[in-house]
C-alpha cells in the first residue's frame, strides 16, 4: 500500500521540467533526485516527503525518453504518480524503475496536501479524511509483477539467473 | 483481415499471421540504438544484472551525438563507457568522434530498412517510421532487457490516418505541415497511437521531409510516425523489388484527419508548448538572440539547402547569432560541396560539427536568462535550451533563415522565388 500527501500538478508536465536536460550527464539517482521537478518548483526535492504522491492532469511525462525523469522523482521520495493519462514512454519507464504510474481522474477531486493511499491490486485510491474511494485503472498482471519486484532491473536479474546465462 | 502497416510489422516481428490494435505482443527487435545520454544508464543496468553480452552485436547501434566532442570530464567518462563496451564486444555499428552524427540521421542513412522493428533509447526514434519501419523510443532499463534477449513487449497501437492532400505553396516545408497538424490535434492528440501519413500529399514529400514529420509524432504523444514505403523509400534505402509492408485498403483506423497542404502557411510553435501554433504572420514582434538550424528535426540536406537559398548573399542581423549544424558527416560534406557551408559562414553564421547542438541545452548554444532562440528543433518546453526564463520558438528552416536575416521572427515567403517542395 502506498500512502502519502498529495501534490497537485496540471496537464502536460513534460520531462524537461521534471528533470532539465543539463542534468542528464548525472547517473547517480540520488544526485538526480536533487533536481526533481526543478523546472516547475525549484525546491520540490527539499519539500517532498517520503511516500508523497504527485497527482496530475493529462499527458504526464510528455517529451523525452529520459529515464532520469522517473528516477529523479522516485529517489526524491515520490511514492507514485497519479494522472489522467501518461505519455507512453514515461509510463513504461516509471514502471520499469519501480515508480507506480497510476491512471485515474483523481486530479478533479483531490485537494493539495491531503493524505491518500493507493491500493494497486485492489484498483482504488482511498482518501485519508473521508475514507471515500476513487477508481484507478488496473495493470495487466505482468506489469504488476514488475512493480512488485521493484522494477525491471530486479525482474531481469531473476530472468538471467533462471535462464542460466551466467 | 485488412491491417495497417504498423499492425503488419508488429505481427511479423512477433511471429503471428495477424495482429490487431489493443493486443499485447512480444516482438523480436531488428535494430536497437543507444546514445551518450541514455546509453550509460543501460550499461549500468547490465552491470547490475551481472551479464552484459548483447544478444546480437549486428543489431545494436551506439551513436555518440548529444555532447560530442566531449565538453566536460563527466561527459568524457560517459563516452568512454560506451566506447569500452563497443570494443569489448566488437560492435561494428559504433559511431564515435569522426563518424558521429545525430543518431536518427545515422540510423536512416546506414541501418534502417522498411518493415524493420526498431527501438532506440531516445524519444525521437519515431523519426525512422519515415522509411516504413515501426520505430519507437524506449527507456534505458528496457533497452537493457532488449540487449539481453532481443525482445520487447508492445501493445499494438491504434493508428490515426493523417491524409495529406494537395501541395505546399512556395516558402513552406514539411516542418510547417507537422507543426500545423500538432497545433490542430494537441500535444496528446495521438497519445499511444501510430501517426500514419498517407495520401497524394505525402507522396510528394521527400524522405528528408518525411523524417521531419515522423520525428515530431512524439510531440503529439505518438508511439511512432509512419509512412508507407514507395519508390522514394526504395531508392533511399536500396530495397528495390523487395516485398515491403503497406497498409491494406480497408485497414482499421482509429481516426482520420485530413490536411490540405495548399492551406498551410509558415507557422511557429510559441513557448512553452509544441501545440501553441500560430501563423508566423500573426505571431507579432519576436526578436531572436539566436537562430538554430539543425537537430534531428531539420539538420538534413534539404533543410540546409532551403536555409542557404534564403541566406545566400545576405548577412545575419547584428543582434542575432546563427548556429547551423548538419546532422551527419555525409550531409556536412554534401552541403560543403554544394556551397551551403560557405553561404552560412559568409552570412556570419557558425557551422558546428554534427551533433544535437543547442536543442536540449546540454552542450553548445545554451541560452541565458531571458534570451530567445528561433529554432528548427522540436521542443520548446520551459528551460529546454538553458535558463528557465529563456524562450524557444519552433519553425521551419526557411523561417529560421529569414529570421536570422531580420533579427526577428520573419515570414520566409518574400525570400523564396522557386516553387516549394
Amino acid at each position: 500500500m502506498i500512502k502519502g500527501k498529495v501534490w497537485l500538478f496540471g496537464d502536460n508536465v513534460d520531462t524537461d521540467v521534471i528533470l532539465p536536460g543539463k542534468y542528464l550527464v548525472l547517473t547517480d539517482p540520488n544526485e538526480l533526485a536533487k533536481h526533481a521537478l526543478e523546472g516547475l518548483m525549484p525546491d520540490f526535492s527539499k519539500r517532498v516527503a517520503e511516500g508523497d504522491i504527485i497527482v496530475a492532469g493529462k499527458n504526464f511525462g510528455c517529451g523525452s525518453s529520459r529515464e532520469h525523469a522517473p528516477l529523479a522523482l522516485k529517489y526524491a521520495g515520490v511514492g507514485a504518480v497519479v494522472a489522467k493519462s501518461f505519455s507512453r514512454i514515461f509510463f513504461r519507464n516509471a514502471i520499469n524503475v519501480g515508480l507506480p504510474a497510476v491512471i485515474s481522474g483523481a486530479r478533479d477531486v483531490l485537494q493539495e496536501g491531503e493524505v491518500i493511499s493507493i491500493d494497486l491490486e485492489g484498483g482504488k485510491i482511498t482518501r485519508g479524511g473521508s475514507g471515500s474511494t476513487i477508481a484507478i485503472e488496473g495493470y495487466p498482471p505482468f506489469l504488476l509483477d514488475i512493480l512488485k519486484d521493484g522494477g525491471l532491473l530486479q525482474n531481469l536479474k531473476r530472468r538471467v539467473s533462471e535462464s542460466g546465462l551466467k | 483481415m485488412a491491417m495497417t502497416i504498423s499492425e503488419k510489422i508488429l505481427a511479423r516481428a512477433s511471429g503471428k499471421e495477424r495482429a490487431e490494435a489493443g493486443e499485447y505482443v512480444v516482438g523480436k527487435i531488428d535494430l536497437a540504438m543507444i546514445h551518450d545520454l541514455t546509453g550509460p544508464l543501460t550499461l549500468n543496468v547490465l552491470k547490475e544484472v551481472g551479464y552484459d553480452k548483447p544478444w546480437d552485436p549486428e543489431k545494436i547501434a551506439i551513436i555518440i551525438d548529444h555532447q560530442v566532442p566531449a565538453n566536460t570530464e563527466v561527459t568524457a567518462a560517459l563516452h568512454r563507457q560506451l566506447r569500452s563496451y563497443a570494443r569489448k564486444y566488437g560492435l561494428k555499428n559504433y559511431h564515435d568522434v569522426g563518424r558521429q552524427g545525430v543518431c536518427h540521421q545515422i540510423l536512416a542513412e546506414s541501418y534502417v530498412k522498411p518493415g524493420m522493428l526498431v527501438v532506440g533509447a531516445d524519444s525521437h526514434t519515431c523519426s525512422l517510421g519515415a522509411l516504413g519501419a515501426f520505430s519507437t523510443g524506449i527507456g534505458s532499463t528496457e533497452m537493457a532487457a532488449v540487449f539481453l534477449n532481443g525482445e520487447l513487449w508492445f501493445r499494438i497501437p491504434e493508428t490515426i490516418n493523417f491524409v495529406l492532400k494537395g501541395s505546399l505553396k512556395k516558402g513552406m516545408s514539411a516542418k510547417d505541415i507537422i507543426l500545423s497538424i500538432i497545433g490542430r490535434v494537441g500535444v496528446d492528440g495521438a497519445l499511444y497511437c501510430a501517426a500514419e501519413f498517407t495520401g497524394e500529399g505525402v507522396e510528394r514529400v521527400s524522405i528528408d521531409g518525411r523524417l521531419t514529420m515522423c520525428n515530431m509524432a512524439i510531440e503529439m504523444g505518438g508511439k511512432t510516425g509512419i509512412v508507407n514505403p514507395d519508390r522514394k523509400t526504395e531508392e533511399y534505402t536500396g530495397t528495390k523489388n523487395a516485398h515491403l509492408p503497406r497498409s491494406d485498403p480497408g485497414a482499421n483506423y482509429f481516426k482520420t484527419v485530413e490536411v490540405d497542404l495548399g492551406e498551410i502557411e509558415p507557422v511557429v510553435a510559441l513557448p512553452h508548448s509544441v501545440d501553441n501554433v500560430k501563423p508566423v504572420s500573426e505571431a507579432g514582434n519576436i526578436e531572436a538572440d539566436q537562430v538554430f538550424i539543425g537537430a534531428c528535426t531539420n539538420g538534413r540536406l534539404e533543410d540546409l539547402a532551403a536555409a542557404a537559398g534564403i541566406l545566400k548573399g545576405s548577412k545575419v542581423h547584428p543582434g542575432t547569432r546563427l548556429i547551423v549544424i548538419p546532422a551527419s558527416p555525409k550531409i556536412y560534406l554534401e552541403a560543403e560541396e554544394r556551397g551551403y557551408i560557405r553561404t552560412f559562414i559568409e552570412a556570419g553564421g557558425v557551422v558546428c560539427n554534427p551533433n544535437c547542438g543547442p536543442c536540449l541545452g546540454g552542450h553548445m548554444g545554451i541560452l541565458t536568462a531571458g534570451e530567445t532562440c528561433v529554432s528548427t528543433s522540436n521542443r520548446n518546453f520551459i528551460g529546454r535550451m538553458g535558463s528557465g526564463s529563456s524562450k524557444v520558438y519552433l519553425v521551419s528552416p526557411e523561417t529560421a533563415a529569414a529570421t536570422a536575416i531580420e533579427g526577428k521572427l520573419a515570414d520566409p515567403r518574400k525570400y523564396v522565388k522557386e516553387a516549394g517542395n
